[in-house]
């Protein structure tokens, strides 16, 4: 499953299918003909659903506008200006950078811990399987409910563990201190799970043999996980990698029922801070250019990544 | 030409008939209002003019208070657009003026005006034309739990200074009660403090001037010295544990629970406190109190001054004639009466408020009255854009993490960037 996804045009056309074209006549006819077919709508969606929106937002981020008819109040780049001096938006970019390393740094190795334990078929596996996948099935929206009652300071579960230990509760989403935190434990509760059946289904992928020999040629169960296993991983790895950070990139939807970026925006994440301000303030040339900022970090990360990273995939 | 005369008249019926089965116009009415027991009697009010007015009908939509807020421009400017909306007036009112897509409905209340309180009107009127119809007046003040406020011997009739007030938290505290339940998290109800401390220090020639941009905008002395002394209340932590992550309606409903013993409130909680309370009673009417919001030493505004809200309905561009037939209706002396006698508004049109049968309400409206300047919401008043700064910035002094001096600043910023 994980090199299908991996393969998928959508994340790897690295290769891209016409280079040798030109040598093989006939394949070349056949292929042309899908092109001509198939590209045209294609291109037309992505143009009319892409290209664009961006262009419309970046042509917005130009004004100082708030939403109502055309905009008319040229301003130029101060939009850009504004954002960037803004501490919010700097506080945004910073969660955004420990969503990211906690998904790395965390999220991501619980996940290939798990799947290393769940891999094997035993009594019980499926069902664990399931259990630890159900978070990624709950929608965010529900999710950020569900956690804004378990953390609240007064009738929350955490709030009852505290008191077990005799001690007064604190109210984690109220707090500048503590609410990144409770809303990073969320992240990683809800998104491992997914990471661990992308691992699961490489592992059950893997040719077997390579393990076999490696045990028959003397190395040890963890040795052969180090050297064997894990490398075998790494394309499912790079992959997962992938889908954390830009997901981390976009998190809004588990951010807005929990905190909506606060108190004092220390929860926000660039998106939530986008819509806080774009939409809530009706300041639609200032959200368009937060927008178009976010826009080019997530593009030069996949590029750079694919570059970089994925090449060979 | 008989035959031709027949087939005319044939045809006229027709259309005649035509006409009347297409004679349903359909006023769309797009409403906030969670309290369930207001909307009932809404509804009667719809059904009732539907009775009255064949052809009509009334479809009520509704929307919740933030949701509606961030919505607001896309549904006006979409074709299916409601008919009815309802409104704050104050900048965001503005905008949508300027915008284009409200209907002037000057010719079509001529006459009729006359019977609304002229402050109320004039929330809704713009370069003389008028857009859109007032429904209710609300004052911001605190409300006190009697229990709580005798337990740590506080009378609430005494706390007539800031200072008075600073040292009933103190009191309170030292008894073990939790002095003031704000829903932080939802921010609006932290900047009560702030701008009706403005309100007393500097009264409406301040707010005038610093929207015209004088005496350093609202980067001034008056918005700096508010922004202070809100300060001083913070710093002696009078609110509840996690205030910060407060909705409103939670502190609504804990106010409700008897666990705390005060909130500075829009008067309308007098009698929400019951429905979000946690048994859906609440307090009962005689163990509630009020008190004005204090008044500051040195301050230049009028102790009878006031804040609150000045809210009502808009009607959008293109609406049909009897949308603004029905809002004449609704806002009507029988409606408001009804509505007065229920508890839920103080009225808008004269004589209405004759239906206030609630000691706490006719107090309200008495207190209204007699003020002289009304001051509508800030974050309102404002627009949207600065409104929410305003809404931000005291959000940060109650947190602690900004200066009183940064925060008319940062106002004062988004004053100047513009709406």
């Amino acid at each position: 499953m994980a090199r299908r996804i991996a393969n998928s045009p959508a994340i790897g056309v690295a290769e891209t299918p016409f280079s040798s074209l030109a040598v093989r006549g006939p394949a070349w006819d056949g292929r042309f003909t899908v092109l001509i077919l198939f590209l045209p709508p294609a291109l037309l969606l992505f143009t009319l659903f892409v290209v664009l929106p961006i262009g419309e937002a970046a042509w917005y981020s130009a004004f100082n506008w708030n939403g109502f008819g055309r905009p008319t109040n040229w301003i130029g780049f101060d939009n850009y200006r504004f954002v960037l001096e803004t501490r919010a938006f700097w506080l945004a970019l910073r969660n955004n950078g420990l969503i990211i390393a906690v998904s790395l740094a965390v999220q991501l190795p619980l996940a290939l811990t798990l799947a290393l334990m769940l891999a094997e078929r035993f009594r019980g596996s499926v069902a664990l399987r399931m259990l630890f996948f159900m978070p990624y099935i709950l929608a965010e929206i529900a999710t950020g409910l569900i956690f804004s009652f378990v953390y609240d300071g007064d009738y929350g579960l955490v709030a009852s563990i505290w008191r077990s230990f005799g001690a007064e509760p604190p109210h984690l989403l109220a707090s500048t201190d503590t609410s990144m935190l409770a809303v990073l434990i969320v992240i990683v509760w809800k998104y491992f799970g997914f990471h661990m059946m992308l691992f699961i289904a490489a592992l059950q992928s893997l040719d077997k043999s390579l393990i076999e020999a490696a045990r028959i040629d003397g190395a040890t169960r963890l040795q052969a996980l180090r050297h064997v296993v894990i490398p075998l991983l790494y394309p499912t790895i790079r992959l997962s990698v992938f889908f954390a950070i830009v997901g981390s990139l976009q998190l809004f939807d588990l951010v807005m029922p929990l905190t909506r970026g606060g108190p004092a925006d220390s929860s926000n994440t660039m998106v939530s801070f986008l819509y806080n301000n774009g939409i809530s303030r009706m300041r639609v040339g200032y959200g368009s250019a937060i927008g178009v900022i976010l826009f080019a970090i997530c593009v030069t990360f996949a590029f750079t990544y694919k570059r970089w990273f994925m090449r060979d995939e | 030409m008989r035959l031709l005369g027949k087939l005319g008249l044939a045809a006229a019926a027709c259309l005649l008939l035509a006409d009347v089965a297409a004679a349903d116009t359909i006023v769309k009415w797009l409403h906030i209002e969670a309290n369930p027991a207001q909307v009932k009697i809404w509804e009667e009010v719809a059904r009732a003019y539907e009775a009255s007015h064949p052809g009509v009908k009334v479809e009520m939509q509704f929307l919740e208070n933030e949701a509606y807020k961030a919505k607001l421009p896309t549904i006006l400017q979409s074709k299916d657009r409601p008919n009815i909306i309802y409104s704050w007036a104050g900048g965001v009112l503005k905008t949508q003026i300027e915008a284009g897509v409200l209907d002037d409905i000057t010719e079509q209340v001529k006459g009729y005006s006359d019977s609304l309180t002229p402050a109320a009107l004039a929330a809704f009127t713009a370069n003389g034309r008028v857009y859109g119809l007032p429904t209710a007046l609300s004052q911001v003040g605190f409300l006190c739990n009697k229990e709580l406020m005798a337990k740590a011997k506080v009378d609430p009739a005494g706390i007539k200074s800031w200072d008075d007030l600073l040292a009933a938290v103190k009191t309170l505290k030292a008894a073990g009660v939790t002095p003031i339940v704000v829903g932080g998290a939802d921010k609006w109800p932290l900047h009560f403090y702030w701008t009706h401390l403005a309100v007393r220090i500097g009264g409406k020639p301040a707010f005038d001037a610093a929207l015209r941009g004088e005496d350093s905008g609202f980067a001034g002395e008056t918005f700096q010295k508010s922004g202070e002394l809100f300060k001083q209340l913070v710093d002696l932590q009078p609110f509840q544990n996690g205030f910060l992550g407060f909705k409103n309606p939670q502190a609504v409903g804990y106010f409700g629970d008897g666990k705390a013993a005060m909130t500075l409130a829009i008067s309308t909680v007098y009698h929400l406190q019951r429905a979000l309370a946690a048994d859906k009673v609440g307090l009962s009417e005689d163990k509630i109190c009020w008190f004005d919001f204090p008044v500051v030493s040195g301050g230049k505004g009028a102790p009878t001054d006031t804040l609150g809200g000045i809210t009502g309905w808009l009607v959008t561009k293109g609406s049909p004639k009897e949308a603004v037939d029905f809002l004449k209706y609704f806002v009507s002396k029988d409606v408001q009466t009804r509505l007065a006698a229920g508890n839920f508004i103080i009225p808008v049109v004269q004589g209405a408020d004759a239906g206030l049968n609630n000691a706490f309400m006719k107090l309200i409206a008495a207190n209204l009255a007699k003020s002289n300047y009304h001051q509508n919401f800030y974050d309102q008043s404002l627009g949207p854009s600065v409104g929410r700064v305003v809404n931000d910035v005291t959000a940060e002094i109650a947190g602690g993490s900004m200066s009183p001096q940064n925060a008319a600043k940062a106002i004062e910023a988004a004053w100047k960037q513009g709406n």
